[in-house]
Formats: structure tokens, C-alpha cells, sequence
């Protein structure tokens, strides 16, 4: 368990890090240009962490390192955020050691809700949380209709790069995008999009999991 | 005892210029201490760091926080869950400018009063007018 779930961290980790100058250039806009340096620093530590845990651990303290670990490293408000995101993530897999569709949504439910209190923010509001509440209703959906891990984080991907998108037409009202008001029409919000890329590399990550196991 | 004041910015030379300034319109022992900057010196806010600042900075009557922009008001309360419960019934952000809240808390909080009038003085820089 810990192999795999280490190995789908490292997946995200090493899309972070290849989208580091997008992400940054995203937040250049209507941030303050940290976003994809933060987060690629964060996964780093991450990584590091990661290989000292003994391969017997369980998802939940995995994913709680990982959490951890983006809370002291990050520095932004992406810290913070993601941080929670999988400390409750860690959390919804308590004493898991396999990952069924459901228990997956159940830990990306966990962490959209520690997002939103952590973070006081709703959808709409030009976020991480535009990427992510339709990615999980379309992971929810899918995994309704009893369709594969895989097919469930396709899903979500397809939505998530749409609520990307549709985070160009929106204004902030939170973060440090909101002090731009108007000025952050057009631009695609850079943690709808750090959001997009974990889902995608994860989506990316799993089915290169099932094509091996063939 | 006094409330414990710290400061939390993205710039560790904020925080520590916040309490410098702070600690020149306080008493001697009172507490005052920053929770800036990352531990490799760069622009950011560490929930960590400001959680070490919160247990050195109570005394048993609590602990108000003053903080920058976004990021330093969720790293603070990231780091509040990471307290007890006994100690996390005694810390607060003010929602006030962090170098007028933190002058004005230091004020109160240096006659000893307790962290609800301390609160209060650090909101009240809300109104304070400069010109």
C-alpha cells in the first residue's frame, strides 16, 4: 500500500515540479509569482520525507506526511490549504489498506471540505475549489455507476480542467488575486490549475498502474 | 502574566520590525515575539514556526495574533490545530492592521488586562484614523 500510494505522491510531485514555471507564471498574473516555486519546493521536502517511511505504513500516514510536510514547506497560502487537504485526506483512509473508488471519494470529499474551512472560500471565487468541487462531482458520478478508479479520476480531470477554465471568467474575491478586483478577468486562476495537474497526474498515475498489472 | 502578542508575517524582518516597535510601548517581560518569514530566510508564513512562537508566547493568559495579507490568517490557524485544547481555548487573531493591532494590544495588554480587552484594543486600530 504505502509503495503505491508513495509512488502516486512522487507522480503528482514530479508534475508539480514540470509545471513549475506555468504555475508561476499563472500567479505572476494575479498573484504574487510563488505559486509553482512554493509548491514544487513543497513537493520536494515531500518526496524526502517520503523515502524515509517504512514501506509497511498505511495510507493514512502517508497521506499525513505528506499533509505535514506541505504545511511547513510551502509557505504560501497553498501551504496551508493543500496541507489540510491531506491531513483529512489522511484522515476519510484511517486504517486503509487498499483504496476502493468509493474510499477515494470519500478522502477527496474530506479534503474539498478541510479546503473550504481552512480557507473560508466557496466555489466561485476564482480557487483551488473550482477545479476541485466539479472534479468530485464527476468522480462521484462516475464511481456511482460503478465505473473503475481510472475511469473515476478521468472524470474528474474533464471537470476539473473545464472549472479551470471557467476560472478565466470570474473575478477573485479571495486571496491575493482579490486586490486586483477587475484586473483578474481573463486569467486562469493558478491553484484551480496546481489543483488540475494532482488530479490528472494521479488519473495519469493509476492507469499506468492498471496497464502494468495486465 | 500578561497576553502574549505575536506577530505573523511573510517577511521575518516585518515581524521582527513589528515587535521591535511594539516592544518599545511595553512593559519589560512582557512577551512579544515574531513568526516571520521561512527557515530557509524566504518570503512565506510557516504554521510551525508561528505554532512554537504561540507556546513560547503564552504564559497561562493566552496568546493574541497579529498578522499580514491571506496566507499568515490560514498558516496561524493551522497551527492553532495543532495546540491542546486548553491552550487553543486561549489564542486569537485580531482581525485589525497588523502594526497599529499590534501597538494598540501591546498598550492593553501590558496593564494586564485579559485577552477579550485585548482583542478589543487590537480591533479598535480599525478606526484609528492616520490623517
Amino acid at each position: 500500500m504505502a509503495n503505491c500510494l508513495i509512488a502516486a505522491v512522487e507522480a503528482i510531485g514530479a508534475a508539480i515540479a514540470s509545471n513549475k514555471e506555468v504555475l508561476t507564471s499563472l500567479d505572476a498574473a494575479i498573484g504574487d509569482a510563488d505559486h509553482g516555486i512554493n509548491m514544487a519546493r513543497g513537493f520536494q521536502a515531500v518526496s524526502g520525507k517520503l523515502s524515509t517511511l517504512a514501506q509497511t505504513a498505511d495510507a493514512a500516514t502517508v497521506l499525513k506526511t505528506v499533509g505535514m510536510t506541505l504545511i511547513t514547506t510551502v509557505g504560501g497560502a497553498s501551504g496551508p490549504l493543500y496541507g489540510t487537504a491531506f491531513l483529512r485526506a489522511a484522515a476519510a483512509g484511517q486504517g486503509k489498506n487498499t483504496l476502493s473508488p468509493s474510499d477515494v471519494g470519500n478522502m477527496l470529499a474530506a479534503a474539498i471540505a478541510g479546503i473550504k474551512e481552512r480557507g473560508k472560500a466557496v466555489r466561485g471565487e476564482k480557487t483551488m475549489l473550482d477545479a476541485l468541487e466539479p472534479a468530485y462531482e464527476a468522480f462521484k458520478s462516475a464511481e456511482q455507476q460503478g465505473r473503475s478508479l481510472v475511469e473515476c479520476l478521468a472524470a474528474a480531470r474533464e471537470s476539473a480542467l473545464d472549472g479551470v477554465m471557467f476560472t478565466k471568467s470570474i473575478i477573485a474575491t479571495k486571496g491575493r488575486a482579490s486586490y486586483l478586483g477587475e484586473r483578474s478577468l481573463g486569467h486562469q486562476d493558478p491553484g484551480a490549475t496546481s489543483a488540475y495537474l494532482i488530479i490528472a497526474a494521479l488519473e495519469e498515475f493509476c492507469r499506468s498502474q492498471e496497464q502494468r498489472e495486465e | 502574566m500578561m497576553v502574549g502578542i505575536v506577530i505573523v508575517s511573510h517577511s521575518a524582518k516585518i515581524a521582527e520590525g513589528i515587535c521591535d516597535l511594539a516592544r518599545q510601548m511595553g512593559r519589560e517581560g512582557q512577551i512579544i515575539l515574531p513568526a516571520g518569514g521561512m527557515p530557509d530566510g524566504g518570503i512565506g508564513t510557516d504554521a510551525m514556526l508561528i505554532y512554537k512562537s504561540l507556546i513560547d508566547a503564552d504564559d497561562g493568559d493566552g496568546v493574541i495574533v497579529l498578522a499580514d495579507l491571506g496566507s499568515a490568517v490560514l498558516s496561524t490557524e493551522t497551527a492553532f490545530e495543532f495546540l491542546c485544547e486548553e491552550q487553543r481555548s486561549r489564542v486569537a487573531i485580531a482581525d485589525a492592521p497588523v502594526v497599529e493591532g499590534a501597538i494598540l494590544a501591546t498598550v492593553q495588554a501590558s496593564v494586564g488586562a485579559a485577552l477579550p480587552e485585548v482583542m478589543e484594543a487590537a480591533i479598535s486600530a480599525r478606526e484609528l484614523k492616520k490623517v
